[in-house]
């Protein structure tokens, strides 16, 4: 039942972002583009569907934090609080390939139905990325161990 | 603004929240898309196969909107796919070290009010806007 609701909400998504026009990056580009504002040449269509969005998902969440989920025993709530440099520094360099070429996951992975090389090409480097990201944090926590056990393993100089 | 399309983007906007709010109510999952990709694609993810449907439907709606008579123009982007390499390695790792994207963050976290969330999009918006200003306006212009 979860997979299967899942592929409905999924399906759902992907209809949101076909009809709201996100699904297009001269579309995404066309909002990010602010210096458009003085000729009129500035979409602002995406702050559209963000209102409309945060308004659904604002109430909708507020009424799903009073119930347990119906295929799952507890909503996962994220639990993270501080703003720490990852964050930011993992903002700025997704900001900066967004709009390099005005995709961002969701609208990239529906747009692999185009088969546009491009598409594709961004896809695969995405998934690097992330592999990528994966190692990096792992390799990063192992040499954290590493050097608390070996802390731990010398002795104290006083 | 002649290109503004403000009832479709809201419907589509409605639909997006909906979709976010449904997850979890039946399944308890935030509908950040980096999330369920990256649980997907990395070694050691868990929960495989919400997140592969959650993607096949995704996938689907374009698929079945082509059904109907609408297909996706291809997109018109750069022609070099030096760029497209490199701006998809910056959004796949970004999105990794953020914890979230346009939807993670844009919309779930918004919505929750997170104050990470607020400052993740607040950050990437900028950032992507200063990159359309250079690219257009000052390298392309």
């Amino acid at each position: 039942m979860r997979a299967l609701a899942s592929l409905f909400c999924g399906f759902m998504f992907g209809w949101g972002l076909l009809i709201s026009g996100m699904i297009r990056p001269d579309k995404v580009l066309g909002f990010l583009d602010v210096l458009a504002i003085p000729s009129g040449n500035w979409d602002p269509s995406l702050a559209v569907v963000m209102a409309a969005a945060l308004a659904v998902t604002g109430v909708g969440y507020a009424l799903a934090r009073r119930h347990t989920p119906l295929f799952e025993s507890q909503n996962q709530w994220p639990t993270q609080t501080v703003i720490d440099r990852p964050l930011i520094a993992g903002s700025v360099l997704f900001g900066v390939g967004w709009g390099l070429v005005g995709l961002c996951p969701g609208p990239a992975i529906e747009n692999l139905t185009t088969l546009s090389p491009g598409v594709i090409t961004f896809v695969i480097a995405m998934a690097v990325g992330m592999i990528a990201y994966h190692f990096w944090e792992t390799r990063d926590a192992a040499s954290a161990e590493r050097s608390l056990a070996a802390a731990a393993a010398t002795p104290a100089d006083g | 603004m002649a290109n503004f399309t403000p009832i479709s983007a809201a419907i589509g906007g409605a639909l997006i929240g909906l979709s976010a709010v449904l997850l979890m109510r039946l399944n308890g999952r935030i509908a950040g898309i980096t999330g369920i990709f990256a649980g997907l694609i990395e070694p050691q993810s868990t929960e495989w196969a919400w997140r592969a449907t959650f993607i096949v439907g995704l996938v689907a709606a374009p698929l079945s909107a082509a059904l109907i008579g609408y297909t996706v123009p291809i997109p018109q982007m750069p022609p070099s796919l030096a760029i497209f390499t490199v701006a998809g390695l910056l959004v796949g790792f970004g999105t990794r070290l953020s914890n979230g994207c346009t939807s993670g963050h844009g919309i779930c976290g918004i919505a929750r009010l997170s104050p990470r969330s607020i400052t993740a999009t607040g950050i990437f918006m900028v950032a992507a806007m200063i990159v359309v200003a250079l690219t257009r306006h000052v390298v392309g212009g």
